[in-house]
């Protein structure tokens, strides 16, 4: 089948679907790949790269559309593209079915598939093509970026001849891809930085990312479905907005990423808080596009208010064209070795995947969107209830008494042994007692590692019960010659294999 | 020769053996160790066949050359992934001159002995006998559980437990017996009919067991191969033999101590045999299997050449597939780049004491990367990809997590802490004790399935220069 992807017609957007190394993955699938002109240049990806990695070149944008059975792109599809499109094709991009109903139904109508990037549903199977943790991830990154571009000072502290530079403090909301993303790369800058989410089973990644975690006073739960973040109660808001009003005087750079799945983004930073924040602070509002987690936001803008520099780009992961177009590139080459799986380039749309089903919003001019809620979450739902108190399994604590018993068991053995025995047999006992001794205290000693060595060569010389056979050859008795011969046979198959492959083994051993 | 000269001779010999044990304890000392060991022996030969042999040298040399000549090839022969057989055809052999060493002195009687002498010298005899007849078979039986020519699995006849104490009974009445008619100059009937029973009591012991405890079965013959010649020293009135058997004898039981620890059993649970027999439901809880991810070797080489620290964890599964050369490739490969490959082994890995570290060495794999579970175990987090080949017990996190599995409390290998794990597994089979592993199910787990030397051969044929 042929994969076309045309340039990305919105303005600014400098994404491209594929790149050139994925073209020649995709090519390995068995598919072809023709790619319009310029389509990568925003993204510094020639024309010529495309062509040397397999790709055909087309220069008019009807062509692409017209010759494609499968097109890859990044936006949702404008109306002049949904309008070149023809019943059969198959669509790959960005389409957020929940907020563009008209599209969907103007797709369905050119009964087209039609599979979104942004519906892929989050379970561990399908992390390698999720394209928003690919993009959230990028966003994350770029918005430290942004923010210290903005930032008159350092984020990490210094001690300089001209005098100490405390380390620039920096709090994100939200410890979602993008959070994380953030708390990474403002700590690799040097920075402080804090972190607080309503999940908290996230704290252990947050710390894990040598980030503190800030905690309410107030307990509730606020995982949701698919492990995005829900909806709050009123005392915890409260609560919550105590705390960043406090943080808010302390910190220099803001950074909110909390989105909640169909809902505006939630109001977090209030003007007062604003107001608050030392002069040169900035924010950066993730949530721009959703309405902003902070009052003063202005989508696309860079506004400064009360002294605060305020971002609300909604084209972070377009603002790092070559490295979001790498991702996306790749989540979707994912996407389609997962329909493909013969390499024959033929793609087959398998509802009864979970991951392909989920991503598939319209199939053949049909509505698949929304699809059946997803079979697990991605954090693995909390066990019922443990069983209070496994009965606490009662171990007895050894009393004297247990330590003393053998010893006093053993003493009184060795007495009556004592009592009967000749001393012949005493000594050979001392002796017998003694090399169970030093035999203990030398193994211990070996190292592990030696322990097949070890083996064979206490093989090897407990063999030394050849000696029995030696003093028994002398013998007249033929039986016993017999036997003490046949002894010495096998025993010095013992010994001389035994040495020998010892030998061998620890020859080996080198470093 | 004067008995002096023996007795100071046995003396060097005792004090040599010691150091060959003692010179184990590190890589740099254990050749010299090795050649004490030799030295040792050699004195001890020589004295003895000069001192105290007087007649018969032409069987004695023809015995000593031919079985020499035997031993030496089959050390020269020998795979390295053979080594737990050779190891257990050998312990065999020990059993058997005992037995028949033992056998030769009871029909001796140059040597008079009277009263409690008498006695004793029975007793020496009969135990000498029984544990060597024990050895024997149960050897030989481990001999063919390793070499797959008996099926691994454990053998559980019904009742077994009141069968093997049958055969104790059996063997301390058929004892008294034989001291009471030996002190009347016959006894050998008794003698023979426990003989037979301890030869049949071994097989039933080993049978019993199954392949992943070979560890400890092999360690435990090895003690009892020690002790079979401790008894034979008793019986012969000879320190070097006491002293020589105590020594192996101490070293198996230790080996066997450690073995055990390392699966968190107990070692009459272990010789009692089955696994889980006593742990009731197996996979009660560990239902909640989940979706494995597998990749393809292509996958698996661009993880390692990503990678800065790597862990690799190997399991019997390695020997079997003679995958130990191609892991080296593959190790020095990414060493060459810069990567920190390190082994990790468990103490019961493969199938006797120390089986990784001697299939590693024979790869020329340097033996100052290969660490020991205890001192890599936390270093996990750190670890970018670990490489599970042929393991699956050792790695199981339901050890730590699931109190109610038969593999509860066992020290495993926390290689699901580290950011990546690639499995490599021929299928979604159980390991041994028949637990599942979520290792598998767990998000950073990556399963490439297929033949581990395969799998391997492709993946350093991926990596790229």
């Amino acid at each position: 089948m042929k994969i076309c992807v045309p340039k990305e017609v919105y303005t600014g957007e400098k994404r491209v679907a594929t790149t050139p190394d994925v073209t020649a993955q995709l090519i390995k699938l068995g598919f072809t790949v023709a790619v319009e002109s310029g389509a990568g240049l925003s993204a510094s990806f020639s024309d010529d790269a495309y062509e040397s990695a397999g790709a055909e070149i087309i220069r008019d944008t009807a062509d692409i559309w017209l010759s494609a059975d499968i097109i890859l792109k990044v936006r949702a599809p404008e109306q002049s593209e949904i309008d070149q499109m023809k019943a059969s094709q198959t669509l790959i991009s960005f389409i957020w079915p929940a907020q563009n109903q008209s599209l969907m139904e103007q797709l369905a109508a050119k009964k087209v598939t039609v599979l979104a990037m942004d519906s892929v549903p989050r379970i561990s199977r399908a992390q390698k093509l999720d394209a928003l943790s690919s993009m959230a991830n990028i966003a994350g990154y770029r918005a430290v970026v942004e923010a210290a571009n903005h930032f008159g000072r350092f984020f990490t502290g210094q001690i300089t001849a001209a005098g100490k530079i405390p380390p620039a403090k920096v709090m994100v909301i939200g410890a979602g891809v993008a959070g994380l993303a953030v708390i990474g790369t403002a700590n690799s800058l040097g920075a402080i930085v804090r972190a607080f989410d309503t999940r908290p089973e996230v704290k252990e990644q947050v710390e894990s990312m040598d980030a503190e975690f800030l905690e309410l006073d107030y307990e509730e739960e606020g995982s949701g479905e698919g492990g995005y973040a829900k909806v709050m109660s009123d005392e915890f808001i409260k609560a919550e907005m105590e705390l960043f009003a406090a943080q808010a005087k302390e910190v220099d750079i803001i950074i909110t990423t909390a989105l909640i799945p169909g809902k505006p983004a939630p109001e977090l930073i209030t003007e007062d808080m604003v107001k608050s924040m030392k002069d040169g602070s900035v924010i950066v509002d993730l949530a721009a596009e959703q309405g902003g987690n902070c009052k003063l936001t202005e989508p696309d803008q860079v506004m400064t208010h009360h002294g605060v520099t305020i971002i609300g780009y909604t084209d972070l992961p377009s603002r790092l064209p070559t490295q979001s177009s790498q991702l996306y590139a790749t989540n979707i080459r994912h996407l389609l070795a997962d329909m493909c799986p013969d390499k024959n380039g033929e793609i087959n749309v398998d509802m009864e995947d979970e991951v392909i089903r989920g991503t598939t919003v319209i199939k053949n001019g049909e509505i698949t969107w929304p699809p059946p809620a997803p079979k697990l979450s991605a954090a693995p739902k909390k066990a019922p209830e443990k069983k209070p108190a496994v009965e606490v399994k009662e171990i007895k604590k050894p009393g004297v008494l247990s330590y003393l018993i053998p010893f006093i068991a053993g003493g009184l053995a060795l007495f009556g042994l004592g009592l009967v025995a000749p001393p012949e047999f005493m000594q050979h006992f001392t002796v017998f007692v003694l090399a169970c001794f030093v035999g203990y205290m030398v193994i211990w000693n070996v190292t592990p590692s030696l322990h097949t060595p070890l083996m064979s060569v206490t093989n090897a010389i407990s063999s030394i019960i050849i000696i029995g056979a030696l003093l028994q050859i002398s013998s007249e008795n033929k039986t016993i010659m017999i036997l003490a011969a046949i002894a010495i046979l096998i025993t010095s198959v013992n010994i001389f294999g035994g040495f020998a492959v010892t030998q061998r083994m620890l020859q080996m051993f080198r470093k | 020769m004067p008995s002096g000269v023996i007795t100071v001779s046995y003396i060097a010999a005792t004090i040599l053996f010691i150091l060959a044990l003692g010179g184990l304890s590190n890589q740099e000392t254990s050749r010299r160790g090795n050649l004490y060991g030799i030295i040792g022996m050699l004195i001890a030969l020589l004295v003895t066949i000069s001192g105290l042999v007087t007649a018969n040298y032409g069987l004695l040399l023809g015995g000593v050359i031919i079985g020499g000549t035997v031993g030496l090839l089959l050390a020269r022969k020998v795979e390295m992934t053979q080594m737990p057989e050779l190891v257990a055809i050998l312990h065999s052999l020990v059993g058997m001159a005992a037995v028949l060493v033992g056998f030769a002195n009871f029909m001796d009687h140059s040597i008079a002995y009277t009263g409690v002498d008498k006695t004793i010298h029975d007793i020496e005899t009969y135990l000498g006998i029984l544990i060597g007849a024990v050895t024997f078979t149960g050897s030989v039986i481990a001999f063919g559980k390793l070499s797959a020519k008996i099926s691994g699995k454990p053998l559980l006849l019904p009742a077994r437990h009141w069968l093997n104490l049958g055969i104790l009974i059996a063997c301390i009445w058929l004892g008294v017996s034989f001291v009471e008619q030996s002190a009347a100059g016959s006894g050998l009937t008794p003698l023979l009919i426990m003989t037979v029973l301890a030869l049949l009591f071994g097989i039933h012991m080993v049978m019993a067991i199954g392949g992943a405890d070979m560890p400890v079965v092999i360690s435990m013959l090895n003690s009892y191969s020690g002790w079979a010649a401790a008894a034979t020293g008793f019986m012969l009135n000879n320190d070097l033999l006491i002293v020589v058997g105590a020594l192996v004898g101490s070293s198996g039981a230790i080996l066997s101590y450690i073995m055990c620890r390392a699966m968190n059993r107990r070692f009459v649970a272990v010789i009692a045999g089955g696994f889980g027999t006593s742990g009731g439901s197996a996979a009660a809880g560990t239902e909640e299997a989940g979706e494995v991810i597998s990749i393809d070797a292509e996958g698996a080489a661009n993880l390692l050449s990503a990678a800065k620290e790597v862990m690799i964890i190997p399991g019997y599964g390695m020997a079997v597939a003679q995958a130990q050369h191609i892991v080296n490739e593959i190790t020095k490969h990414l060493r060459e780049k810069g990567v920190n490959v390190r082994f990790g082994i468990h103490p019961v890995a493969g199938r006797m004491p120390g089986h990784m570290n001697v299939l590693l060495a024979e790869a020329r794999v340097p033996y100052d990367i290969v660490f020991e579970m205890d001192e890599i175990n936390e270093d996990f987090p750190d670890v970018d990809v670990s490489v599970v080949i042929g393991a699956n017990d050792i790695v199981n996190p339901s050890a730590q997590e699931v109190p109610d599995s038969p593999i509860a409390g066992m020290p495993v290998l926390e290689c699901w802490k580290g950011k990546i794990t690639i499995v490599l597994k021929r299928s979604m089979a159980t390991g041994y004790a028949g637990v599942d592993n979520p290792l598998f199910y767990k998000e950073n787990t990556r399963m490439l399935f297929g033949d581990a030397k395969e799998s391997l051969e492709s993946v350093l044929k991926l990596l790229p220069d």
